[in-house]
């Protein structure tokens, strides 16, 4: 009994010393924010990285996404005589939470999980140690652009999410189920609001990138480092961040949308 | 040969205070880059340095060696700063290296090189550009420039030909060499090695033990082996330690050292495989093991 519960404090203090560094980690990382006007192509790099390569399971992803909300949409509405809405309902579901949500899942797990891997390893063959050791900082050259890539690099992903997924929506609404054509456009562009649908999906899917970031290069940063430690750090990345995004998503809805 | 407690510290006390001069204040030699007093460093509790006194004297070669585990990479990366020690001072070069601030602390390190184990060359960069990445860091020299200092420096390792390799590329032998250039880059006052013969075939081995000595010579630096390679690390060092269980055993120069007669150094020296480091790790009797406690099945 003793045992357990010394043990269960062990685990609460170890919880909370790695919160603490974490945080430690992210004032570091901004602390760096004005190296990267200095040497922008490292951003430029990570966008591409964290991005670009991204582009395909993100577009891939989003179409069909789209596609299962036409078809589920579809078979919903028709039941209440409400299908020409279906534009609206695909839309408002991709731009206010499966956009930002399912992208930042996506990328936890294609980036996310390559950028713990990439820092662990490189915290395993002492990179980072030699970096140190030739008197550039490793936080602010390597960790710092990893992170504003991520971040600047997430909204962009999950606009194109939404957008190939009301494409989607629109292919089994329109092309295949006939939904009308100018309904499915007229009636998405009649109720979709810019301020409270639009922008609300960027702060989310900003959000996301810094959480799904930092997640990520706090897990590569901290791990054992070892082959078995940076596997577990990976695997905590994946997990971690995709339960603070959904945990993070229940709570942005309440406050953007909860009245 | 047996189970009994470690007998290192029996060794160093039967050696008597006088055998090597290790329990009082090192011996007045020319001046030192690198002074350390009282140094002291414990992890999970358990003392890794405990106490060490060493002087490194500028221009010379001096080895740090022990057996495995006995915080020898710990020393280096507290004399660069790394690492915070509980006790004690390092002071490189008149600079308290522990208290110096961040901006300080990386100042000093542009003076200082530092060959790791692993190489640790930057894997995404080819060897010309892991060479040339501390100049482009600290240097803000025209691009002609960089390029002839980054050859001069491959050249010096003999690895000019191979400037567009990637790391990936490189044998364990050239990693090191390249990651020696890296780290002479900026001509440091002094350089770090850790461990830098282990697991080198007999060609790299001796390429590296010539290059420590010739770039030592050559470019008055001062530097520092942590190495159990005892051969190869006697063969060029000006003045060697000897460490273990967290405090000095020996120190010399290798023919003191070659001459020291303690048990454990002795055993240590000629790759004995027991004496004062028994050859088993501590456990119980093993017909207790066997037959359960107080062996009464015999």
């Amino acid at each position: 009994m003793i045992g357990a519960l010394a043990g269960l404090g062990r685990s609460g203090l170890a919880a909370v010393a790695s919160v603490g560094r974490a945080h430690l980690l992210l004032l570091g990382i901004l602390g760096g924010t004005g190296s990267l006007f200095a040497r922008p192509r490292l951003l430029i790099a990570q966008m591409f990285s964290i991005g670009v390569l991204s582009l395909l399971i993100i577009v891939v992803s989003g179409l069909f996404v789209g596609m299962v909300l036409g078809l589920q949409g579809y078979y919903v509405l028709s039941q209440f005589g409400a299908s020409e809405s279906l534009g609206v309902m695909v839309s408002a579901s991709l731009v206010r939470e499966l956009g930002p949500v399912v992208s930042a899942l996506l990328v936890a797990g294609r980036a996310g999980s390559a950028l713990t891997a990439e820092i662990g390893l490189m915290k395993a063959t002492e990179q980072l140690s030699a970096l140190e050791m030739m008197a550039v900082d490793p936080v602010r050259r390597i960790l710092t652009p990893r992170f504003f890539g991520g971040l600047l690099s997430m909204p962009l992903l999950a606009a194109l999410f939404s957008a190939v997924g009301v494409l989607g929506g629109y292919f089994v609404g329109v092309g295949l189920l006939g939904v009308d054509d100018g309904a499915f456009w007229s009636q998405m562009q009649a109720k979709i609001d810019f301020h409270e649908d639009v922008v609300n999906g960027v702060i989310k899917s900003i959000v996301f990138g810094v959480v799904v970031t930092w997640i990520a290069l706090f897990q590569g940063y901290d791990a054992t480092p070892t082959s078995a430690g940076v596997s577990r750090a990976t695997t905590r990345t994946v997990v971690h961040a995709a339960l603070a995004v959904l945990g993070l998503d229940f709570v942005l809805t309440a406050l953007m949308f909860g009245d | 040969m047996g189970n009994g407690s470690p007998r290192l510290s029996t060794a160093r006390s039967d050696r008597g205070p006088d055998a090597s001069g290790s329990s009082v204040s090192p011996p007045a030699r020319g001046e030192s880059l690198v002074k350390i007093r009282g140094l002291r460093f414990l992890r999970e509790g358990r003392p890794i340095l405990d106490g060490i006194d060493l002087d490194l004297e500028r221009g010379k070669v001096t080895a740090i060696m022990g057996p495995s585990g006995t915080g020898k990479t710990t020393l280096l990366k507290l004399i660069s700063g790394q690492l915070q020690p509980d006790a004690g001072s390092v002071i490189v070069d008149g600079q308290d290296v522990h208290r110096l601030s961040h901006r300080e602390l990386y100042r000093l390190r542009t003076r200082m090189g530092m060959l790791f184990q692993s190489g640790a060359l930057l894997t995404d960069l080819d060897v010309f550009e892991n060479v040339a990445y501390p100049l482009r860091e600290h240097a803000r020299l025209p691009e002609s420039l960089l390029r002839k200092l980054v050859l001069l420096k491959l050249e010096a390792v003999g690895l000019r030909g191979a400037s567009r390799l990637m790391p990936s590329q490189l044998s364990g032998g050239m990693a090191r060499r390249v990651a020696l250039a890296r780290a002479v880059a900026l001509d440091p006052m002094m350089i770090m090695y850790d461990e830098p013969f282990t697991g080198q075939d007999p060609i790299s081995m001796g390429v590296l033990v010539s290059l420590i000595r010739h770039l030592n010579d050559a470019s008055r630096l001062t530097s520092i082996i942590v190495s159990h390679d005892v051969r190869e690390t006697a063969s060029i060092a000006d003045y060697i330690y000897i460490i273990a269980n967290g405090q000095v055993m020996c120190r010399g120069t290798p023919a003191q050292v070659a001459a020291e007669t303690s048990d454990w150094v002795r055993q240590f020296m000629d790759g004995l495989p027991d004496g004062p480091v028994h050859f088993h790790y501590p456990s119980a009797p093993l017909e207790r093991e066997f037959f359960g406690a107080g062996g009464d099945a015999q």
